[in-house]
């Protein structure tokens, strides 16, 4: 692919920047180290205590409770453990688990000093991260089974407000469970034109996909501000509330946080699991693979590249419309302008960090969801730190693990190149 | 008759084909103008589904016309517009050229504009001469900064620069909204997020007071013609330029022509940053004379749209800045003046976006204009 490509390199290359990377990641997990130790272990006292059960629970489960101080020195103790084995060793495939385990830990460490003295609902926040992620989930899924089939999906972003657009005023109209099959199909529609542009008409897909997002948001907030706010009825969708799984949702801490959602978070999860299946398990989804790693072979095979493309594309709209209409019918049930807020772009990096695999968007959305609602909650804590910088942390670390742990992420062969068919 | 002269005259048969001047005129002037056009029209048809009549299309339509080339001050103000959006595109579409895909302008914009607004009211007692280049000087190596950490991730880890930079602007958002609402940058006395005033001496002048006082355009835009010939210079006759592009070209090949693909990409990132960056600064000093959230007003993303129309050709970055500029500055006009909402400027850009990157969907929609051509 032309501009989202990650340069190959020549083996020598690679061989050295794996092993500096290596390094890299040892005086990472050092450095975590003594942060660790001075910033949290320092200046903490008291008992942090986590609260696993919500007020409406059924079954209660005593608090967790831990001492701040005494935690982060254990945990500092273990990242700097990591860190010399990692630097002297060099730990092979393990690297990326300690990088990943020694995150984590920090992650703890600091919800630990942060709450110490206070106490802090665990399981909201778990609950509130699986909402959160559910557009960036919907919203990489959708990145992933188009550039599967080598088409660069930069129109997310577009698909996500166009299916909030159209779930807001659908729905206002002819009820919920409209909204979102409007909104499907609106998401589908700019799929297709996606498709039709970048296959047909040979657009440069990056070009198609700029423009795609230019129009949606031209067009919503237009319609928005010309329209909804004189007939405000058309804005004024119903939301869908929490469905309770029986005996499940009765469970401590899973059952609030999987089995006490709304439709989109069932929805967002089912479909993860349905294209993963689609994707590497069924004949079709082996096809618009090999569709988006070597075309002319495809061909040659008598797969129609083009019609495969234009399905994948299509379907990928009608994931993102889905995920667009969380945020209007799945959450506030108005549209606002510009409201999906870089989501779909998010989505994108989601789709890269999970290395073009459903689960791995998923895992890499959740990564974004859990951040998002831990400065949401953070800001109750009253922490002595700047919220902006609380902010500013998920992208830092999300930074840091594309750097550290995921590295050379490989795209489809074929992606972002047209295919002209002899 | 021998053979080379038969050779001669169908080769030059081939080449009067390939260069014909109607087809050039077709291309190069044709397809724009129709899908500005075209774009138009389907302007229109939008108003019309939303209840807009038909006078107060054609009101609208005249008022993005007066508001963007109309009068002086109308194109002071589409030259004003335009400023930014090619200072950044200029950035982007060096990117593009190394095959670089760098969604970070904004960032680098933003910072790049805080960075100048600092400068400019810090260093006080200080001659203008001195004062205004160091401001643009601050705003561009901010902005190369910021844009530097994508490129050296990229090269040092292989890290994709489509997601750092998405990333690094969003913490850069939060980064200058922090800054805005603390000092030393706040205003000393409010608590809203503003930055104190750029002093008169790190402001760029205006051009045209001279003719009325109100007239905003202003050295900037002298600094947008120095970009773009910069720009062409280095990208198409210096030794760096051609790596650059080689780079961009064939990465494989450029590597085995001995050059060092992790100095490109961080050359290539930091260069772009500071042309955002400089496109930061020039708001600051030149419109607005001081930061608030979101006085970059989008033109970092927008920018990408113009790289993109423009080709990444420093001359067609250039025009698509205008004409990006001058739908802007008219589409003010027209939602004073007709009461139609600003967004439908964006849903014209990107109709003009898409038709000028598929001149087949130009012909396809009005063939009767196009002399006719064999196959596609």
């Amino acid at each position: 692919m032309a501009m989202t490509d990650t340069a190959p390199l020549a083996k020598a290359d690679i061989e050295l920047a794996r092993r500096r990377q290596k390094k890299i990641n040892g005086v990472i997990l050092l450095c975590l180290a003594a942060f660790v130790a001075l910033a949290f272990g320092a200046t903490s006292e008291g008992d942090a205590v986590f609260r696993l059960t919500l007020p409406r629970d059924a079954v209660k489960i005593p608090n967790l409770v831990l001492p701040a101080a005494p935690y982060a020195y254990i945990v500092a103790a273990l990242l700097a453990f990591f860190g010399i084995r990692q630097f002297l060793r060099g730990g092979g495939r393990s690297t990326n688990v300690f990088l990943g385990i020694g995150l984590l830990l920090v992650v703890t460490a600091f919800l630990a000093w942060a709450t110490a003295g206070k106490s802090f609902s665990l399981t909201g926040m778990l609950e509130s991260t699986l909402v959160r992620a559910v557009p960036i989930a919907l919203g990489g899924l959708a990145g992933v089974l188009s550039e599967r089939v080598a088409v660069v999906n930069i129109a997310i972003e577009g698909m996500l407000l166009a299916g909030a657009f159209a779930g807001a005023l659908i729905g206002s109209v002819m009820g919920g469970v409209i909204g979102i099959v409007g909104a499907v199909a609106i998401g589908g529609l700019f799929g297709f034109i996606l498709a039709a542009l970048v296959v047909t008409h040979r657009v440069d897909q990056i070009i198609a996909g700029v423009a795609i997002n230019l129009f949606v948001l031209g067009l919503t907030s237009y319609v928005s501000s010309q329209v909804l706010t004189e007939y405000t009825w058309l804005n004024n969708a119903p939301v869908f509330r929490p469905i309770e799984i029986p005996f499940l949702s009765d469970l401590p801490v899973v059952g609030p946080v999987l089995f006490r959602q709304n439709l989109f978070v069932y929805g967002a999860l089912i479909m993860v699991l349905v294209a993963t299946y689609y994707l590497f398990h069924t004949r079709t989804g082996l096809r618009a693979r090999a569709v988006g790693e070597h075309p002319e072979a495809a061909d040659t095979l008598g797969i129609n590249v083009y019609r495969t493309r234009y399905i994948n594309v299509t379907l990928a709209g009608m994931v993102a419309g889905f995920g667009g209409a969380w945020f209007t019918l799945g959450s506030v049930g108005r549209f606002d302008e510009g409201m999906t807020g870089g989501r779909g772009f998010i989505g994108l990096a989601a789709m890269i960090f999970g290395r073009w695999h459903p689960v791995g968007a998923l895992m890499a959305a959740l990564v974004f969801g859990f951040a998002d609602s831990l400065q949401q909650k953070l800001a109750i804590l009253q922490t002595p730190i700047p919220s902006e910088f609380l902010a500013m942390a998920p992208y830092i670390a999300t930074i840091v693990l594309v750097a550290g742990l995921i590295g050379r992420a490989r795209p489809p062969a074929a992606d972002g190149q047209p295919y002209i068919k002899e | 008759m021998s053979e080379p002269g038969k050779l001669d005259a169908i080769s030059s048969d081939l080449l009067k084909r390939a260069v014909a001047d109607r087809f050039n005129g077709e291309e190069m002037i044709l397809v724009p103008v129709l899908s500005v056009v075209l774009a138009l029209a389907i302007g229109a048809i939008v108003m019309l589904a939303t209840g807009v009549g038909f006078g107060s299309i054609g009101q609208s339509y005249l008022a993005l016309f007066t508001g963007s080339v109309g009068s002086v001050n109308a194109i002071s103000e589409t030259l004003t517009a335009a400023a930014p959006l090619t200072l950044a595109g200029l950035g982007i579409a060096l990117g593009f050229r190394a095959g670089l895909f760098n969604i970070g302008a904004e960032g680098q914009l933003i910072l790049g504009g805080i960075a100048a607004v600092a400068v400019g009211f810090a260093l006080t007692d200080t001659p203008a001469w001195i004062h205004l280049p160091l401001a643009l000087l601050a705003g561009a190596l901010a902005g190369a900064a910021w844009a530097a950490i994508a490129g050296w991730l990229k090269a040092a880890t292989g890290a994709h620069e489509v997601i750092t930079t998405i990333m690094l602007n969003l913490i850069a958002l939060r980064l200058v909204d922090y800054l805005l609402r603390n000092p030393p940058i706040q205003k000393p006395g409010r608590a809203d997020p503003i930055s104190q005033s750029v002093l008169p001496s790190a402001e760029l002048p205006r051009l045209l007071t001279w003719i009325d006082p109100n007239l905003r355009v202003h050295a900037g835009i002298l600094l947008v013609v120095a970009a773009v010939a910069i720009v062409y210079w280095l990208l198409f006759r210096t030794t760096k330029g051609f790596e650059f592009r080689a780079a961009g070209a064939n990465p494989d090949a450029a590597r085995y022509a001995g050059m060092r693909s992790g100095l490109i990409i961080v050359l290539v990132m930091a260069t772009a940053g500071a042309l955002a960056g400089l496109a930061g600064a020039n708001q600051v000093l030149g419109v607005l004379g001081r930061a608030s959230p979101g006085f970059s007003g989008g033109a970092g993303f927008d920018a990408i749209a113009v790289a993109l129309l423009g080709r990444s050709h420093p001359v067609g970055v250039l025009l698509a800045g205008l004409l990006f500029g001058a739908l802007q500055a008219g589409g003010r006009e027209m939602q004073v003046a007709a009461g139609v909402s600003i967004d439908l400027i964006s849903i014209i850009q990107a109709l003009v976006i898409v038709f000028m990157a598929a001149p087949t969907l130009v012909r396809a929609t009005i063939p009767w204009v196009f002399t006719k051509q064999v196959g596609r």
